[in-house]
């Protein structure tokens, strides 16, 4: 039934200090495809995957509009992540009708963390099980930041999510130093390649299955229609492909492995009376 | 009560219910004629004009010190003359308690975003959009605060000069005069403007000061102690208060 007697509420507490069922939501978003967000000195990129639930089927939008200096792309429950982009967009409205200016790509995000956080503190709620990467740009220049069902939001110059993200992050991570001088076009190909990193050997990014996001210093917020992402793709098609992923994913730990199945390390709550 | 959103309180439970550890009060409930309002009709203690210019680097605000009672001349002390932040002041005309109510929210206001410390700061734009919202929401209640605001700064650098009146209209110009002054002193500083369209601090207040003058003679409701607001890329300053000089030799020739 349960994987351990402390993961029945979000808000139980396990005898090791930690919530279960966010932890349970933590594991939506690498459910999801990958997503791969970086910055240079002025710009803010997003480029993620899409997935198309059939052969049938269109692939499924992943980055959503915020307002002309903000967008974000999503992995996780998509039904969570519109009614997350709704707010933010609500509030990006009201900000600019009260105060005639752009909000601050940090005000907003402090706004999401605050309405997250509220799912993870009460019996009646459930966290929302879906991260996001937030892209914009203001007076501060350009921003990125991770957010996570655990309502942790994190400032990032770099940040990739979703499944097999772990190759992309890799790569971001061996190429951090070249971005604050990257142009515009090396930065969404260094974050194609991260991209491309994640892929299983026989799939290939293409103009369906990408999905570009640009913001930045005199840009507002845009969507890279197909000819402009297969330009991009262009670019690094004659590349070699870093053989990023081998072999199956090692699958993330089980909630098994939490330490709370094995009754010698429990310490031992103290009950006041025996219930029975 | 501006913000209806307070991201440090926990919501209600649910929709009209009690909120964590807030004091729940039940619908229903009529504690004194509270569905009773009386809107407000007219000002009480008043304050009369504002004179506002812009020059090549910055803007000036100026306004007297006399709250009226009417026609008495009963507060001589009313400063309405504010500095925002490091980018903004404002000035008040009108009902001087409504304007000390709307001063303490722009206060607060200030103070939430200096606990923010997130590097932003308000610009004189914004204010003027917030304040044109306030305005026009009180007025559309049928119970408007009884002011003209006039805020000035330097948006991104450059001079901006704006004005707000109790039903929420408003606009910008390089010169800005409100109640008497309107009728005064605008005539004088669009003339001196056309004149010379980008007058340096010194001619901007010689321009204010020879305003604060006229007003003084023609207006009834003026006063001769008023402060001045300078705002520049080096900061903001507010004189005073500086005095009129006065001369009645011609009265005698008036009848």
């Amino acid at each position: 039934m349960f994987r351990n007697q402390y993961d029945s509420d979000v808000t139980v507490w396990s005898p090791q200090g930690r919530l279960h069922q966010v932890e349970y939501a933590m594991e939506a978003v690498k459910l999801g495809s990958a997503t791969v967000s970086l910055k240079n000195a002025t710009h803010a990129v997003l480029i993620a995957l899409k997935r198309a639930s059939s052969e049938l089927a269109a692939y499924q939008k992943k980055i959503i509009p915020i307002d002309n200096h903000v967008g974000v792309t999503i992995s996780g429950l998509t039904a969570d992540a519109r009614i997350l982009s709704r707010y933010m967009r609500q509030e990006c409205l009201n900000y600019k009708y009260s105060l005639d200016t752009l909000m601050p790509v940090s005000r907003l995000i402090s706004y999401l963390g605050n309405k997250m956080q509220v799912c993870t503190q009460r019996y009646d709620r459930r966290p929302y099980g879906v991260g996001l990467l937030v892209a914009g740009y203001d007076e501060q220049g350009p921003h990125i930041y991770q957010t996570c069902p655990s309502a942790n939001y994190f400032d990032c110059k770099a940040m990739a999510i979703g499944a097999r993200s772990q190759s992309a992050r890799t790569y971001l991570e061996k190429h951090l130093s070249e971005f604050p001088e990257a142009s515009v076009e090396e930065t969404v190909k260094h974050g194609l390649r991260a991209l491309r990193d994640t892929l299983a050997n026989e799939v290939e990014l293409t103009t369906k299955n990408v999905s570009i996001g640009l913001v930045g210093k005199g840009q507002q917020f845009k969507i890279l229609d197909e000819n402009e992402t297969a330009a991009y793709l262009a670019m690094i098609a004659g590349e070699e492909r870093r053989s990023g992923y081998t072999g199956p994913e090692v699958p993330p730990p089980s909630r098994d492995e939490a330490g709370d199945q094995d009754p010698s390390r429990d310490p031992l709550p103290s009950v006041a009376m025996e219930t029975e | 009560m501006f913000s209806t959103y307070d991201t440090f309180s926990a919501p209600s439970f649910w929709q009209n219910g009690p909120s964590p550890g807030v004091i729940y009060n039940f619908p229903g409930s009529q504690t004194g004629n509270s569905h009773l309002f009386q809107h407000s009709q007219a000002p009480v203690t008043t304050a009369t004009s504002i004179v506002a210019i812009t020059f090549n680097k910055g803007v000036l605000i100026a306004g007297d010190m006399l709250g009226s009672y009417g026609s008495l001349a009963r507060f001589r002390n009313c400063p309405r003359i504010m500095k925002v932040n490091d980018n903004v002041i404002l000035g008040a005309g009108g009902d001087y308690a409504d304007f000390q109510y709307v001063k303490d929210f722009i206060d607060q206001k200030v103070i939430d975003e200096q606990c923010l410390d997130d590097g932003f700061i308000m610009k004189p734009k914004s204010l003027y959009c917030w304040l044109t919202r306030i305005m026009y929401n009180r007025r559309s209640k049928f119970d408007p605060f009884w002011n003209n605001f006039v805020v000035g700064g330097l948006q991104d650098g450059e001079p901006f000069l704006g004005t707000i009146d109790k039903l929420g209209t408003s606009y910008e110009d390089k010169t800005i005069c409100t109640g008497y002054g309107a009728y005064m002193a605008t005539p004088l500083l669009r003339d001196a403007m056309d004149k010379n369209p980008n007058p340096t601090e010194q001619e901007a207040r010689d321009l204010v000061n020879r305003c604060m003058e006229v007003l003084y003679y023609r207006d009834a409701r003026s006063f001769p102690k008023y402060q001045l607001a300078v705002i520049t890329a080096d900061g903001v300053s507010i004189e005073g208060p500086l005095e009129v000089k006065q001369n009645w030799n011609l009265a005698h020739m008036i009848h």
